[in-house]
Order: C-alpha cells, then structure tokens, then sequence
C-alpha cells in the first residue's frame, strides 16, 4: 500500500525524490528515461486580441511510461532566467496541441517573443525536456473578427430594414400594427385603480439597467405614469436596483411634467425596496397586501420570484399584466395574470402606446426580419424533406450558409 | 450624444477582437460597478426619505417602517463599526454574521419555498380541463411530470420517452420561437435607443 501511496505523493510534491526502500520491500527499479518529445510550432490565433497563441509538438515515438506532458514557456527577451512558466499539463492520451493564453496566471502579450519546452512526465513526477524551440511569431490581434461576418450581414440587412420602415413611416405610410390584448387592457386596468380608488403598483423587473427588458420596462412606465398622471391615480414603483430607482424617478417625474401635473408627483411614489431578491418579494407582496392595489405591472426581468408576485397579487385581486422576455417564467405569468406580454411583446409595447411613426416603423422592421427568418425554416424543411426522399445533402449546404458557430 | 457615440463603439467593438478594441470595452463595462456604487446611496437615501416621512405621518403601518430603518443602518454598524461577536470580544460569530445567518437567511429561504405551494396553486388553475386546448395542455403536463418521476418508468418505457419527445420538439420549437422573437425585440428597442427614436427612458435628460 505504501509502495502504491509513494508514487502519488511524489507526483504531487512536484519533485524528483529518491525513494527510499520500506523494510521487507523491495522497490521497482528506477526509471532508465522516457522518449522525449519532439519540435515546439507556435501560430498566432486568429480572431484573437493579440493574447493567444496555438502550440503544437511533436509526441514521442514511444510513450511507455509517460504520464503528461508538462509544457513550460518564457519570453525570449528572459533568456538568461532560467523560471519558467508551466503553462499546460496535458495528459499523455491527449492531443499534442493547445491554445496558450488562456489562464489568466500566465498571460500572452502581444508582440513578445516567447520560447517553449516540452517534458515527458513519468508516474513519479520525473520529467524529460525535449528542445527549447523559439516561436517563430509574435502574438498579434487582429482589426477584424472574421468569424463574424455572417453577423455583420445579418446585423446590416437588420438595420437597413429598421431605417427602411423608419422612413416609410415618417413619410406617412400607414403600417398595421395586429392588435395586442395586453396592451389595449393597459388603459382599461388604469381605469380600474382609478375608480376604485387604489393605487397602481407598477414593478419594473429585478434586474439591472443594462438589461434590455429593464429598458423596454421604463419606457412602458414612462407611457404608464403619464396615463395615471392624467388620472390622478396613486403609483407605487418599488426597485431592486438602485441605478434603475434612480431612472425610473426620472421617468415617471417626467411623465407628470408632460403630463400637465408636476404637482401631482409624489416623490415617495418611485422608492429603493432591497437588491436582495427574496426580500424585494418579501417587500412587494407586502405593499400588495396592505395597499390593495387594484392593477399590477410586472414588466420587465424576472426570475424564480415571478410566480410569488403574481400569485399574491391574484390573491389581493389585483387586475393584473405582466410581460417578460424570460421564457422560463412566461408559463407562471400566463398563468397568474390576467394578460401577458409574450417576449418580443415587451419590446413593442412602447410603440404600441405611443403610436409615434418612428417606432411603429422599428416594429414593423422586427416583423419584416422574422419574415426572412421564417423562409429560411420553410427552405430549411423542404430540403430536409428532399434529404430523406432523394438521399441528397442540400440542408447542409443550406446550413453552412447561414450557421457557423463564432469561436472567440 | 453620449447614448450615440457609445452604442455605435460597442457595435464597432464586438468585430474588433484586437487590445486595443478590448481596452475600450473594458474600460466602459469598469465604469458600471463604479455608477452602481454612487446610486445604492441614492437607493438607502430613497427608502430611508420614504419610511421616516412614514414615521413621521404616522401613516397606516408606520411601525413596521422601523422594522426597516434599524436593520438598514444597524447591520453596516454591525459589519463595518463594532464587529464584535455577542459575547464581546473579536470571536467569530459576530453579531452581523449571526443575525445574517439565523434571521435573514432562513426569512429568504422561507420566502423562496413559499414557491412550491405557489406552483402546486398555479398548476392547478392552469391544468383544469375547461377547453380541448386546457385539456391537451393537462395531458402533455401529466405526461411529462410522471416522465420524470420512476413510476412513470414503472408504467410503461413509452412514458419517459414522450415526455421527453413533447420537452425536446413541441416544447422546444416554441421556446425558440420566443427566443428569436425576443432576440430581434432587442436589437430594435437598442438601435431606438442609440439613434435617439426612444428616449422615454432617459426621463427628462433625453428631451
């Protein structure tokens, strides 16, 4: 067992020991050398920030006894320093190659010289250096991803449709925009708290401002207040995250400034809960409870507590509309609430309130942009069709077009 | 201006992997957590404003806003001033890690098991079969959730596999269906933002 123990031990302390001989034992007879390997080739990545370099050597011809490969680096300009970096470990039975760069302890900068060594590692830990070999180039990072040129059409075809219908828009073309229940119900649920008394509770997601639905949230309570402004109905926006409290307080003053009614604006009306998730819940269902309001807003980011909010607010029998672009949460909304706002729903419903030309036009370019996505699943299962029936190969070609993935 | 000129550098970006591309993006995305710092106090002033002038007006419930003012200023004293432990001295726990642990984390994991009484009450107001459609939707539900569990298995091989079939294809394609929907809701609403066609959201800075 200790003969069995001592070899790990070695291999773990990083050094070369001598065994010494239990009593009554005998040891194996030491290692006479492994096979060393071969020639160090560095390329430069490609698509890469001038950080990463592809390395590859030649394996030994015979790999009895060895382990790993221990793969060491310095720059050239270190020559006379004899600390080197162990870069990579990589087991016997796998490819010979690596992308260097990647941990962070041991970065590529662009524009070094660097040199590397390669050990055969036996079970003890013994390693055997194959040649120092200089790197023929230097890292460099490139202007240009090219594995993202299928994005960049994509993205210019997506703009220009965008720009398209802004244009046509603007010119006065009238667009049809099919009729959204959850957003013709905003008005309606407005209504409701109004003649009832009650205030409106308006929560505009739990995620930060650089989320986009949180964005697409503020724009909607931005539409929303200044209806409740007009009103004179109560609004309670409480936040989970403390830039967005600081933006949506601009929106909804905003809202009652345009609205005619800045004195109408209640300061305390917009507030900071907690960015602790479950207490925001905690927070909100509390307010649910004890203020009755009679219409929730759930737009924007949420998670696991979606279902908690909602679910409370059906019970305080609130009117409630709800809109997320997280599809795992879509089902508890759907559910609980009263109308849903279904993912890219979200993102028009500011054009939807607001009816402003510009906007309808960005909608009507999404619109156009699924079009185009949905020929391409229409090619895409006649070709599968034509695959089975004909044994061709046409979904692949079709596939290599428009897919490729973009390797950073 | 702003919103332009770095929307419009963050999209040049993303084709640029080079340092100096990368320089840039790193040195915005910096900025964030530096922003987010400066807003929490404007977060703790927000909720401190709201509960004193609560306080104050002896408005409905204004007890329960002492419940948040003393634990809001009461556990950074805690953590930050006199870290000391219950019994005095430097000994771990201190006070700030024993209400952590024994108040509000056990408060929080309670909040997030009222969840599985909220779905078992969600589930069945969603699976009742008042429609062909409520019905196809309670028999895909019973599929799946037995095709889960090993008395499904128990029942029949062709359980399992169905449940998987209606996760992997119907369930799925729907799921993509939104995802693309929701992909191309954002590249709009983001080039609104950047090309100023949307600017509610600015508040009064965009006006």
């Amino acid at each position: 067992m200790i003969l069995l123990l001592l070899p790990s031990l070695s291999v773990a302390q990083g050094v070369d020991e001598i065994l010494t001989p239990v009593a009554g034992e005998q040891l194996e007879e030491p290692d006479p050398g492994l096979d060393i390997p071969g020639a160090v080739t560095v390329l430069d990545r490609d698509n890469d920030a001038g950080d990463q370099l592809e390395v590859y050597f030649e394996p030994p011809a015979d790999l009895e006894g060895i382990l790993a490969y221990n793969i060491y680096r310095r720059a050239v300009s270190d020559e006379g320093n004899e600390d080197w970096s162990l870069v990579k470990i990589i087991p016997v039975i796998e490819p010979t190659e690596f992308i260097d760069g990647y941990d962070p302890e041991y970065p590529i900068e662009p524009g070094i010289l660097y040199e590397y060594k390669v050990a055969s590692t036996s079970i003890t830990g013994e390693e055997f250096f194959g040649p120092v070999c200089r790197a023929e180039i230097v890292s460099q990072g490139e202007f240009y991803h090219t594995g993202k040129t299928r994005v960049l059409i994509a993205g210019a075809l997506f703009i220009f449709l965008i720009f398209y219908y802004f244009g046509k828009a603007q010119r006065g073309f009238k667009m049809y925009l099919r009729p959204i229940a959850g957003i013709e119900a905003i008005d309606e649920a407005i209504g409701r708290a109004t003649e009832m008394g009650k205030p409106v509770l308006y929560v505009p997601g739990l995620s930060t401002i650089s989320d986009v639905a949180t964005i697409a949230s503020l724009t909607i309570l931005s539409r929303v207040a200044k209806k409740i402004a007009l009103y004179q109905t109560p609004l309670l926006v409480p936040n989970r995250d403390p830039i967005v409290y600081t933006v949506a307080d601009e929106v909804v003053k905003q809202a009652y400034l345009e609205a005619g009614r800045p004195d109408a604006y209640d300061p305390d009306s917009v507030f900071f809960l907690t960015d602790s998730q479950f207490a925001f819940v905690a927070g909100v269902n509390g307010i649910m409870m004890r203020e009755k309001p009679a219409t929730n807003f759930y737009l924007g980011m949420f998670w696991a507590e979606s279902l908690i909010l909602a679910e409370t607010g059906s019970l305080s029998g609130a009117i409630q509309i709800a809109g997320t672009d997280a599809v795992t949460q879509l089902p508890f909304f759907i559910t609980t609430c009263d109308y849903t706002l279904i993912g890219e729903e979200l993102y028009a419903a500011s054009a939807y309130l607001g009816r402003e030309p510009k906007q309808i036009g960005a909608v009507k370019g999404q619109d156009s942009c699924k079009a185009i996505i949905m020929v391409f699943i229409t090619l895409a299962l006649i070709f599968g069709i034509i695959d089975i029936v004909a044994d061709t190969h046409i979904l692949d070609w079709l596939r290599n077009i428009v897919t490729s993935p973009i390797i950073d | 201006m702003i919103v332009l000129v770095g929307g419009i550098l963050m999209i040049v970006q993303y084709f640029i992997p080079h340092q100096y591309s990368q320089n840039i993006f790193n040195y915005y995305t910096e900025w964030a957590p530096i922003v987010g710092a400066f807003a929490l106090i404007l977060g703790v002033g927000s909720l401190t404003r709201v509960h004193s002038h609560k306080i104050r007006r002896k408005a409905k419930n204004w007890q329960f806003s002492w419940a948040v003012l003393i634990p809001l200023y009461g556990m950074p004293f805690f953590a930050l001033i006199w870290p000391q432990s219950l019994w005095g001295g430097m000994e771990e726990p201190g006070i700030f890690d024993f209400v952590f642990m024994h108040i509000q984390v056990p408060i929080q994991a309670t909040m997030f098991s009222l969840l599985a009484f909220y779905i078992a009450s969600a589930a069945f107001r969603a699976f009742r079969a008042k429609s062909a459609l409520a019905t196809v939707l309670l028999l895909a539900a019973v599929i799946v959730m037995l095709g889960q569990v090993p008395i499904g298995e128990m029942l029949g091989r062709w359980l399992p596999e169905t449940g998987l079939w209606i996760l992997r294809y119907p369930n799925l394609a729907a799921k993509r269906a939104i995802m693309l929907g929701v992909g191309f809701g954002i590249l709009a609403t983001n080039l609104k933002i950047i090309f100023g066609v949307e600017r509610n959201w600015l508040g009064g800075a965009g006006k």
